[in-house]
């Protein structure tokens, strides 16, 4: 069986684009309500990962 | 020493005069109704097959488009886990934080349906590793059950109307 080795920011980045497609597909009702909110998610996503790792490289001394 | 206490004892009966009039208009108000529990034989087999299946719920209420990008993701999600050699939970029961993350962790493994029967009856059995990998691929299979989850819902809001 093949098996995957990903970085931290590979997983989350995979993380966040499979659940924003689903949240946006599961969340609004039109084709371009899903498309904007499915957006919107993975770019909150990006900026949770961006600013939580920044705060844990700063924490960390 | 009188004073403040006159004054606190006038205002605190403002209030409550103030406050019972507002719960009497409160009770005055008509009540939202709470939406009635549509009989099972809407969205029962729907949502069964959801389950067993992910996105199978959207095609059989002929949303394909949605359905196949559900099932992709999810099955997506659930064989990245498998490739990243994540632990599939059993439903251990010891103190409550342990019940909870192991019955919550097999809930969450076992709605990705016919995906978790597969990889178990197949032979899957990755014992619980540290490691970066290992633990991303335990939360994909665990993510891939919740997401799952999520297009159940979904073809329920379809089947009994509530979504387009």
């Amino acid at each position: 069986m093949p098996t995957m080795s990903l970085t931290h920011f590979e997983a989350t980045m995979l993380f966040a684009l499979v659940i924003s497609v689903v949240l946006g597909v599961t969340g609004r009702n039109t084709d371009r309500e899903r498309l904007i909110y499915g957006l919107r998610c993975f770019g909150y996503f990006v900026a949770t990962v961006f600013g939580l790792g920044w705060l844990m490289y700063l924490g960390h001394g | 020493m009188n004073a403040p206490f006159h004054v606190s004892y006038q205002h605190g009966t403002t209030y409550r005069r103030a406050t019972a009039a507002r719960l009497e208009e409160m009770s005055k108000a008509p009540k939202k109704k709470k939406e009635p529990m549509p009989p099972i034989r809407l969205w029962g087999h729907v949502v069964a097959l959801a389950w067993i299946i992910p996105g199978g719920g959207h095609f059989l209420q002929k949303r394909n488009g949605r359905g196949a990008i559900l099932a992709g993701a999810v099955t997506l999600t659930f064989l990245l886990g498998i490739f990243m050699r994540g632990t599939m939970f059993e439903p251990k029961t010891a103190d409550l934080l342990t019940t909870i993350i192991h019955v919550g962790g097999f809930l969450g493994d076992a709605a990705s349906g016919i995906l978790y029967f597969l990889a178990t009856w197949l032979g899957y059995d990755q014992i619980d590793l540290s490691g970066l990998s290992h633990d991303y691929g335990t939360k994909f299979l665990v993510a891939a059950g919740l997401m799952n989850v999520l297009a159940m819902v979904d073809a329920f809001e379809i089947a009994v109307g509530r979504k387009t």
